[in-house]
């Protein structure tokens, strides 16, 4: 990252009653990229998120925008736009009144309100639906018009709940793509709240992982996923095999786990518990050294000869293996 | 099947029983004229006497008592007088009970239960007693100026005015404007304001732009809800008002009671019901509106 950060959150913390729903946080978001926040419900995710929006104070700790501390700011001043989980559409209004409701508030001229609407509705493939309610809409263009209402007023950072949460798979997977796409395009700073870590993986270019209120990882997808720091983000984030390593623990993830028919020299000896052929892959369970591990093969060619039941050998390479440091 | 057919007509059943016999009976009355006799009106209806007497029962009725309505001026002025009572105190029940029942609905939903408590505990004591209460209060040796003689101001003549009256109504209805109100208001997603504010609203504005709007099905509800009752109220205009106090539910004790004109009041009583049928029925369309 070069050059100051769009958003700085400087040892942010939170408690509810007694429970701390965000300890101590710090983090930076780059202007122009895509950041999610990783993690199980109740991680404080969507608490750092709503503090940024302006809808939940931080008891300690500050939250610096283009540098300058932001908490005097009411929510209606802050430049950021929020999609909600709910996607909290007017149900009073009209699709173009939701969606030009923001450039109304900021006193758009009403020809130039009227061609950002316009705009805004053809980014999301929405044209000619301006004057149904929401009602009337089905989940996917609701969620379609919800992300057309918080775009339409330009703001710098656009937070977004767990957009895509309530929408089936398939729609879910192609709207991650167009979501990632859109953001490319438009250049605006985007930050994801999710507690899925393939929509995560898909969407962002960096990512954090937090647990119980505070951030275990940040980093590219690609890092966190092949240089878990604890056991912790290696099991949320895909699957690991976990290895004892002196006084703690190595991590493999199952694609790097080579199966042999036959012994081979550092291979533990197994028996295969469970196959799970998913198209792309194979995906082995096979119990060895009293242990269970989790084995992933592409299908690039003829499958192994191996039925459950069978004995197998496992091995991995020496730069597969990751240290965890918990 | 058998079973579900009995539960559908149940309904019919009871509108039949409870509204539109004792509605044909007070429709029957209005077309018949006061003799001196008891009962005090004719012709009376006997189902003995077979077809020619049916036949002499019909040709007994007549509206002229309508006729007589329109024109004797007591009746049109008592009608305007109560709906401008009934409108009037549906005004200030909305302004009282929009805040109340707004500020019940941002508590925690455990306090709001305590609240939604209080709201119903006056319907424990008896309605003619708490007007009662009113008349200790607003007497003029009585409890309001007593307490304004100890803050040094001077006593209100409240007993037996229209203020009275107004008073009274605010008070009994109130619960009637706050529930309908609370129930929209209650459900209302958090969401949507959070929403109005991220998106440049403040907080006054959000609840113009959306609050309000969102609430207008339980304003209209609280409003019908109170004003069509309060319209044909008798026991607090007879207890608080003044002897010059115009309300529609006295003109119709009075004619009853003690001009023993029962066509007179039954057809007092039809007008009021066919002049509050229409906002009723706007209502009913706009809460299936609401619903669909």
């Amino acid at each position: 990252m070069t050059g100051s950060p769009l958003v700085r959150f400087e040892g942010v913390s939170k408690r509810f009653s007694d429970v701390a729903a965000v300890d101590g946080v710090s983090l930076d978001i780059a202007e122009g990229e895509f950041f999610a926040l990783l993690g199980p419900s109740g991680c404080g995710k969507t608490t750092l998120m709503r503090m940024l929006a302006g809808f939940v104070a931080p008891d300690a700790g500050r939250i610096l925008l283009y540098g300058q501390d932001i908490a005097a700011l009411p929510p209606h001043k802050r430049p950021s736009s929020m999609m909600f989980q709910t996607y909290a559409l007017f149900p009073h209004l009209s699709v173009e009144q939701n969606v030009g409701f923001g450039l109304k508030q900021q006193g758009w001229d009403k020809a130039k309100a009227a061609a950002r609407v316009e705009e805004m509705l053809s980014l999301v493939r929405l044209e000619g639906l301006n004057r149904r309610k929401p009602d009337q809409l089905s989940g996917g263009q609701k969620q379609r018009v919800a992300l057309a209402r918080a775009l339409a007023p330009g703001p710098k950072i656009l937070l977004l709940d767990e957009p895509l949460a309530a929408l089936d798979r398939k729609l879910r997977e192609d709207t991650q793509l167009e979501l990632k796409a859109m953001q490319r395009r438009l250049g605006v700073t985007f930050m994801i709240v999710t507690h899925d870590q393939d929509e995560a993986m898909v969407v962002a270019d960096r990512m954090a992982v937090m647990r119980a209120g505070q951030v275990a990882q940040v980093g590219p997808p690609r890092e966190v996923y092949e240089r878990p720091a604890s056991r912790y983000v290696a099991e949320f984030i895909g699957e690991a095999n976990l290895f004892p390593d002196g006084s703690g623990w190595r991590a493999v993830r199952p694609e790097r786990m080579e199966l042999s028919l036959k012994a081979a020299k550092g291979a533990l000896a197994g028996e295969v518990a469970e196959i799970a052929y998913f198209g792309d892959r194979t995906r082995y369970v096979v119990r060895a050294a009293g242990k269970t591990l989790i084995a992933s093969r592409a299908n690039l060619g003829p499958p192994l000869a191996l039925a459950v039941g069978d004995a197998v050998w496992v091995s991995y390479a020496a730069d597969a293996a990751v240290a965890l440091s918990s | 099947m058998r079973r579900s057919w009995l539960a559908a007509l149940a309904p019919y059943a009871w509108l039949l029983v409870f509204f539109a016999f004792p509605f044909l009976l007070v429709a029957k009355l209005s077309l018949s004229h006061t003799v001196l006799a008891i009962p005090p009106y004719a012709p009376q209806f006997d189902l003995s006497r077979g077809w020619p007497g049916f036949k002499a029962f019909l040709a007994g009725l007549s509206g002229e008592t309508y006729g007589r309505l329109t024109r004797d001026p007591l009746y049109i002025l008592s009608y305007l007088s109560s709906l401008k009572f009934a409108g009037l105190a549906t005004a200030i029940l909305l302004l009282i009970g929009y805040p109340i029942a707004y500020g019940m609905s941002r508590f925690a939903p455990a306090q709001r239960q305590v609240l939604l408590m209080a709201v119903i505990l006056p319907f424990w004591t008896s309605f003619l007693i708490r007007i009662y209460a009113w008349i200790a209060i607003l007497k003029p040796a009585g409890l309001l100026n007593q307490a304004l003689g100890a803050l040094h101001i001077a006593p209100l003549t409240l007993l037996n005015t229209d203020a009275g009256v107004l008073i009274g109504l605010v008070y009994a209805y109130l619960p009637f404007m706050v529930l309908p109100l609370y129930a929209v208001l209650e459900k209302q997603d958090e969401s949507l304001i959070e929403a109005a504010c991220d998106l440049g609203c403040t907080p006054a504005q959000a609840f113009w732009k959306v609050t309000f709007p969102l609430s207008l099905p339980g304003v209209a509800a609280g409003a019908l809800l109170c004003l069509i009752p309060m319209v044909g109220e008798f026991v607090i205009p007879d207890l608080l008002g003044g002897s010059d106090t115009l309300m529609l539910g006295r003109t119709i004790w009075t004619e009853f009671f003690s001009d023993r004109d029962w066509p007179a009041a039954s057809a007092v009583a039809i007008v009021l019901l066919a002049t509050l049928i229409a906002p009723i029925a706007w209502f009913q369309r706009q809460q299936r509106k609401v619903l669909s």
